[in-house]
């Protein structure tokens, strides 16, 4: 970790201490700083970003917490309320969708479900998908990535080629056919948690281009610098130096383009379900609610805005985030 | 040229293969480790197990994989008939497959449903490069001022936003609530003003998510090519801020454009997907989620193969395009 890391820090770390000490008019010696504590400081500075930040750490709370908030509120996602529903319409009885101190999102039209406690519980399902897909995406993706761009040659020839392909290809349309004919009953799972299983599976395998692509380009010019050249003369083999030396410089490139996937799959798993190919029913989803409020546009509007604007800000804080994040992490940053 | 020529449609013949060999794959090896039986997939409404043995007769279920690849294949160019026992169901010449479910061939519906899906992404393209590309330079050219910002809050919110959501919201408000538009699909050769109306909404609903992105896109590129030295250059010959920003500046920004919009194709047809089934239009998209319901895999099997060729077919355009515009490329 030591001859590496020294290298973008001795670029970034001039202007930054610069800063620092201009900042408190030299009453402080200069401290050296790693580059990561630089990014944080500049990240720190960034208002959206930090917002978009908090934002994400409440949604992953709200969603860890879902069972205790809706017991909480006094609510359950399954249960049916159709005394609170029209008869004649199916919609729910009192103003916007059925609001009350009760149910504070409203109800669903026909069963009269808690929207409130099935907007957490999908939560649930948006985040774990959204994080464990990117997972998947970089796992394979540092790996292919680092190897193309290690190794060159025909293993380079063979990745890239099949990422250009998976790039080009109708990703959700495959995602859909390979979703349609997985199995209901796998690896001693059932119902929803097959499908969730599935989706991180599927989702994160057509994601892994994306990171493969900037990992083997990374690759390809860090194995040309000096650090790597010294390695290998002092004797170092090929798996310590793509592990040791290439691998802490590649950090941040892959956290950047993680930071940027997640809201991707999240909204990639809406869709699934939206199209109903994600979770299955009654298990809560936002996609499979904003696909049922799709006969409600006119007569219940409540039923679609409110997963909507829970899909619509949990993208945008990620989007936020992850924009602070990348310029927070790249050297060339004007900030 | 002509060596590049060569290269480039040696490469698409080998992507063909890559993607049959995926498309195959999904649908006849997945489902075989996973243990499904995809003949139940097949089948027809009455899936008792003699119709299911039925259908693994007809499709050939258990011969080995390439010779169901072969035999698929066979069919698109001399049709083909699938027969179990007295039962025999034809398939005329191009034929790419044949849904038991709905009782129908499928080559059929692609060609009826295509048309539907052409008219919605060509007119959605239109939109998002004028719009995007326009929006994305002058924010740009005025960094910093009250139209980059509101600009790109407007985009970040566009990439942010489910497609479906926004196709929702705006038949809501425009064709529910202000009754400006009608939300019903016409074809094109019933009325021309009926189908435009129609399309309205669903093409503006699609460009927006692709605007938004090639704004921010065209922004960062535009911003980081006025940076050359060679616009410095530009400038100091005299030349007027026109000829500077319209002919040396866009023409290195239109260049990752270009090649965004080749590898968007294939992300459009998702688009297109979700933007028919919340427009109710009836395309192919329309068609994959009417498949989906019904668990009809010979019409995935048919949309997801024959898309892919189309995206292959138009990145082999736009690359030839690509290296007739700029001479570097044919090098590459």
């Amino acid at each position: 970790m030591t001859a590496p890391l020294h290298e973008p820090t001795a670029e970034a770390a001039p202007s930054a201490a610069e800063e620092a000490a201009v900042a408190t008019t030299g009453a402080k010696a200069v401290q050296g700083r790693s580059l990561g504590r630089i990014a944080w400081e500049r990240l720190k500075r960034d208002k959206l970003a930090l917002t978009g930040g908090v934002v994400v750490l409440v949604l992953v709370l709200v969603a860890l917490l879902a069972p205790v908030i809706t017991s909480l509120v006094g609510q359950d996602p399954d249960v049916y309320h159709e005394n609170l529903i029209d008869p004649l319409f199916g919609t729910p009885t009192g103003s916007l969708g059925g609001i009350s101190g009760d149910h504070l999102l409203g109800v669903e039209p026909v069963n009269g479900r808690d929207i409130f406690a099935r907007i957490l519980y999908g939560a649930q399902i948006s985040l774990l998908v959204g994080f464990l897909s990117a997972l998947v995406a970089v796992v394979l993706g540092t790996i292919l990535g680092i190897l193309a761009g290690f190794f060159g040659g025909w293993v380079d020839a063979v990745i890239s080629r099949v990422m250009d392909g998976l790039l080009a290809f109708p990703q959700l349309l495959f995602i859909i056919a390979l979703v349609s004919v997985m199995p209901n009953n796998m690896l001693g799972l059932t119902g929803s948690s097959v499908r969730v299983f599935v989706m991180i599976l599927v989702i994160g395998f057509f994601g892994w281009p994306y990171i493969g692509r900037v990992v083997r380009g990374q690759t390809l010019s860090l194995r040309e610098r000096e650090y790597v050249e010294a390695a290998r003369s002092l004797g170092a083999g090929r798996f310590y130096i793509l592990f040791k030396e290439l691998l802490p410089n590649l950090v941040a490139p892959i956290i950047v383009y993680t930071t940027m996937m997640i809201p991707t799959n999240i909204l990639t798993e809406a869709a699934l379900s939206f199209l109903g190919v994600g979770v299955k029913p009654p298990t809560a989803s936002w996609g499979q609610m904003l696909s049922n409020a799709i006969d409600y546009y006119d007569s219940d509007p409540m039923y679609m805005i409110v997963p909507g604007v829970a899909i619509f800000i949990t993208v945008l804080a990620f989007n936020l985030f992850g924009d602070g994040v990348r310029d927070a992490l790249d050297p060339k940053g004007s900030r | 040229m002509l060596a590049y020529l060569i290269r480039r449609l040696f490469a698409a013949a080998v992507m063909l293969v890559v993607i049959i060999m995926v498309v195959f794959g999904i649908f006849f090896l997945v489902p075989k480790w996973a243990g499904v039986d995809i003949a139940l997939s097949f089948v027809g409404k009455q899936a008792d197990p003699a119709a299911v043995a039925g259908v693994r007769e007809k499709l050939g279920l258990s011969d080995p994989i390439y010779m169901q690849v072969w035999e698929f294949f066979k069919g698109i160019f001399a049709g083909r008939t699938y027969s179990a026992g007295g039962d025999v169901t034809h398939c005329a010449a191009p034929c790419f497959g044949y849904s038991f479910k709905s009782e129908q061939a499928v080559w059929p519906v692609l060609t009826d449903r295509f048309p539907v899906t052409l008219g919605l992404a060509l007119g959605a393209a239109v939109l998002w490069l004028v719009f995007g590309v326009a929006a994305g330079v002058l924010s740009a050219l005025k960094r910093g001022s009250l139209w980059d910002r509101s600009a790109m809050v407007v985009a970040l919110a566009g990439v942010s936003l489910p497609i479906y959501f926004t196709g929702m919201l705006s038949l809501a408000i425009f064709a529910f609530g202000l009754k400006w538009l009608n939300a019903q699909y016409v074809p094109l050769d019933q009325s021309f003003t009926g189908w435009f109306g129609g399309m309205i909404l669903p093409w503006i609903t699609l460009a927006f998510l692709y605007a938004a992105m090639y704004a921010r896109i065209t922004r960062a590129t535009m911003l980081e090519v006025l940076g050359e030295d060679y616009i410095r250059t530009a400038r100091a010959k005299g030349l007027r801020e026109q000829t500077v920003i319209g002919k040396h500046a866009m023409r290195s920004t239109m260049t990752p454009i270009l090649t965004m919009l080749g590898m968007d194709l294939g992300a459009l047809i998702g688009g297109a997907i979700l933007t028919e089934s919340t427009f109710n239009l009836p395309g192919l998209g329309r068609a994959v989620l009417d498949a989906i319901r019904n668990q009809d895999l010979p019409i995935i099997l048919g949309v997801t193969l024959i898309t892919s060729l189309a995206v292959l077919l138009a990145n082999l355009v736009v690359d030839i395009l690509y290296a007739v515009i700029d001479p570097r490329v044919r090098l590459a």
